[in-house]
């Protein structure tokens, strides 16, 4: 059935975090470089900068009927008000990550709290890194995407001359996915690192 | 007395379609037509190379009669849709025939933008201080105190005045003539015609039939009379005091300066665009 | 073509640069801006013109005089720009100009929602202009579409001297999705019926054989007259009811006579469906889904896509609908095209799902609906 062959990507935080630009990378990487089926769609207020924001991207194998997420495979919360808002539009086996540097409350013990704006800062001195070092995380976690794709997608959408620092940050994003499962593996069964 | 093939008006006149014409008898509109048909003579101009836009009001009625490219559009917008034709036809003479109520109220947006972007067009503007075709109502630019139909205690507004407002805005060729004076007129027209940019002529007619009657000031030949009596050219009024100017239309050029004029500036983008396309 | 990730917004623009589009005015507004900001880059590239109005009403209007110099035009808005051009979509259908106007629908009324999807201007796009005059709109629902369809557009607008209006919506619009473009000379594109005969044998309005006249550009010797006005053949104004009658007879004859080619729609209606599914644009990719998992559940359903909304695809409404008894119109609006629906198949038929808060109808409302005893 078409319709259940779907993954379904949220990505919510505030203007300004750069969460569209990332999931058209995602988009793009899953669609251009990978060959699926791929639709990014978006939800942004009216502000250009701290307004709520949200993308969404759907991959599929299939034709992909309705472009909006149902119930999100994988939500990335970058911001507490997005997090406390759809937290609960996820489906039973989601995957939810968190920049644990904007968020505190997490009503739920299953989720990767990571310090994605502090890992972005470290790894490129940028802290508006943080949507690519994200995006390396999900690409690690999930392998929604190939690595190879992934990487195509940033380094055609970085802005000109900024390509290498995203590549870092992309890379800061997909060692710290690594070494969450590395962790995982060795038994630690709930992926949790406080920030 | 030369029969009327040899009349050079006939020339640009679609005479065996469209007369008699819609406006009343007296008229100063068809003295404006008149000076621009002189204008257009003198210079030589092909008729198929002219374009005349008009909005709608008495002076929106123009084109009709004119054996030109002529389009008349809504009320207020003529300088919009020449905006468009100017651009995919630079060259192309573009007119743009308006009236005070159609260019300055609901046309005023675009009149200012017109003259902003110093496009190729000529403006004129034929001010009757009243909407005509409506049956007299108060204008933007009936003086303070006139009486109109909806103004029946006295217009409180202060008139625009359209060549300062031109010259504000941008224009880069701007002039006021009367119709009483048409041969200075279709002069005034002719060099607005020959200028690059936009060009903005203030043809000041009357209304005998609406304004005149409501504030009577008599018939069409009396309110001729007025203006030949109440106007002076530019160098005299320099030597007037201000209360000699009060209540005086002055005459003449009051801007002209270069620019570059808006569709030759993109001319050069599409080239730079295009080689850079070559290019790549 | 190469697959490429593209946005509703930007397929819009490949369409209109394909159908040959060489000139855009416009005024920015959400969430139609990426048009004119990816046309004022590509429009001088191909030698085409691009300008910035003062405001939404300028836009149209000078469209429609580029349009009169003899090049493919368009605009693009979305509701409170969509509104103010209203008065010159009217004299595009008076007038008989050819152009595009694009609405990229956002919540209204007024100010709104402008960043959030809607269909609330389906009735705005029939009857938004006073008088009664024709009028074609279509309606994409996907990336890949709204490239086609506005190709189709231009070739309809130049074909039948019309104003057609693409009424897109912000899902369509920003949108994006993986697309292989057709190569530009796969397309079937139409142009302007150009005037052969002597100037003074020309008609600009006149009802010739092939019931579409010749429009000639200005400036190129054929001098006529273009109003606003009722007008004769000629485009004279006229107050004479006979060629007032031939104007109507004409403009309503020409689309009416026509339907078959500039009606599109999709139908995936099995026989002895019991429920069919009518919609448009992003609203017609939840019903599809719905229609799916409906199916899945083992459902008699049908789907009816529409591509064109006006004139409504009356003919294939009713054809489709005759062998269900119940007809699901869903819409980012509170009962629109419904409308429409409900005069071609009864009213007990139709059961709406209405939704015009800015939030898309999902595939499970729709569902839902389907399940309805």
């Amino acid at each position: 059935m078409e319709t259940n062959d779907r993954y379904e990507i949220r990505l919510a935080g505030e203007g300004g975090q750069g969460l569209i630009l990332a999931g058209l990378i995602l988009a793009e990487a899953a669609a251009v470089y990978d060959g699926k089926n791929a639709v990014q769609t978006q939800s942004y207020g009216p502000e250009a900068r701290g307004g709520a924001s949200k993308a969404e991207v759907v991959i599929s194998d299939g034709v992909i009927d309705y472009p909006k997420v149902i119930a999100a495979d994988l939500l990335l919360c970058m911001s507490q008000e997005a997090c406390s808002k759809y937290v609960y539009g996820m489906k039973k086996n989601g995957i939810l990550i968190v920049d644990s540097v904007h968020v505190d409350r997490v009503p739920t013990s299953r989720a990767y709290m990571i310090p994605i704006t502090k890992i972005a800062e470290e790894a490129t001195g940028r802290r508006i890194t943080a949507n690519i070092v994200a995006l390396g995380l999900i690409v690690g976690l999930t392998g929604v995407v190939s690595r190879k794709a992934i990487e195509a997608a940033v380094r055609a959408r970085a802005p000109k001359g900024t390509e290498a620092l995203n590549l870092k940050a992309l890379e800061a994003g997909l060692a710290e996915a690594e070494r969450i499962r590395a962790e995982a593996e060795r038994g630690q069964s709930v992926p949790i690192r406080a920030s | 007395m030369r029969r009327y093939e040899e009349n050079r008006m006939y020339r640009y006149l679609r005479r065996h379609k469209k007369f008699p014409n819609v406006w009343c008898p007296g008229c100063g509109i068809g003295i404006v037509m008149g000076a621009l048909i002189r204008a257009i003579d003198r210079l030589g101009w092909e008729k198929d190379d002219i374009a005349m836009v008009s909005g709608i009001g008495c002076s929106g009625r123009m084109p009709v009669y004119m054996d030109f490219n002529t389009m008349h559009t809504t009320h207020g917008r003529a300088l919009a849709f020449a905006t468009g034709l100017k651009m995919v036809k630079p060259k192309m003479h573009v007119i743009a025939i308006m009236g005070d109520g159609d260019v300055l109220a609901i046309g005023g947006n675009h009149f200012i933008h017109a003259a902003r972007r110093n496009i190729g067009i000529t403006s004129i503007v034929i001010n009757n201080s009243i909407y005509g075709m409506t049956g007299g109502q108060y204008s933007p630019t009936t003086p303070t105190g006139s009486l109109a139909t909806t103004a029946p205690y006295g217009n409180i507004d202060q008139p625009f005045p359209i060549c300062e407002l031109a010259i504000a805005a941008g224009a880069t060729f701007v002039a006021r003539g009367t119709v009483y004076h048409a041969v200075e007129l279709d002069r005034l027209i002719e060099k607005a015609l020959l200028h690059e940019g936009f060009s903005v002529v203030e043809a000041v007619s009357y209304c005998h039939t609406t304004f005149g009657r409501i504030n009577k000031l008599g018939t069409a030949v009396d309110m001729l009379r007025w203006q030949k009596e109440n106007s002076v050219t530019r160098e005299a009024a320099a030597k007037m005091t201000p209360e000699q100017l009060q209540g005086k239309i002055v005459r003449g050029i009051f801007h002209e300066r270069e620019f570059p004029e808006y569709t030759a500036a993109y001319a050069k983008i599409v080239e730079q665009a295009m080689a850079a396309q070559r290019k790549a | 073509m190469a697959a490429r990730l593209m946005q509703g917004n930007e397929a819009c623009v490949e369409g209109a640069l394909a159908a040959g589009c060489r000139f855009f005015a416009g005024y920015p507004i959400t969430p139609s801006s990426e048009i004119a900001e990816l046309l004022s880059r590509r429009l001088p590239q191909v030698g085409g013109y691009f300008i910035q109005m003062e405001d939404e009403i300028a836009s149209i209007a000078a469209v429609i005089g580029a349009s009169v110099g003899g090049v493919k035009a368009m605009t693009a808005t979305s509701g409170p720009g969509f509104s103010l051009m209203q008065e010159n979509i009217g004299y595009a259908a008076m007038a008989e100009i050819p152009c595009v106007i694009v609405n990229v629908q956002r919540t209204g009324p007024s100010t709104g929602l402008p960043t959030k999807p809607a269909q609330g201007d389906v009735m705005q796009a029939r009857w938004g202009t006073h008088g009664d005059h024709p009028i074609i709109v279509l309606s994409p629902s996907s990336v890949m579409e709204t490239f086609l369809l506005t190709v189709r557009a231009f070739n309809l607008s130049e074909k039948y001297r019309s104003p057609v209006i693409l009424l897109m919506d912000e899902v369509v619009g920003h949108m994006r999705e993986r697309v292989e473009l057709p190569p530009p000379e796969s397309l079937e594109i139409t142009n302007r019926v150009a005037a052969h005969v002597p100037p003074e044998w020309y008609f600009p309005f006149e009802d010739p054989s092939t019931d579409v006249p010749p429009l000639a550009p200005f400036g190129e010797g054929y001098r006529y007259h273009i109003t606003g006005l009722f007008h004769d053949r000629a485009g004279f104004p006229t107050e004479r009811v006979d060629e007032i009658d031939a104007w109507i007879a004409r403009a309503f004859g020409r689309i009416e006579q026509h339907r078959q080619d500039i009606i599109s729609y999709e139908e995936d209606v099995p026989a002895g469906s019991r429920v069919l599914v009518v919609a448009y644009g992003a609203t017609a990719r939840s019903a599809r889904h719905a229609v799916k998992l409906a199916r899945a559940k083992r459902y008699k359903v049908g789907f009816l896509k529409l591509e064109t909304i006006w004139p409504f695809p009356e003919e294939a409404t009713e054809r489709l609908a005759r062998q269900c008894k119940r007809v699901i119109v869903p819409e980012m609006n509170l009962g629109q095209l419904a409308l429409e629906v409900e005069r071609v198949v009864g009213r007990q038929k139709v059961r709406r799902v209405n939704l015009a808060n800015g939030e898309m109808i999902t595939p499970q409302q729709i569902l839902a609906a389907i399940e309805e005893k």
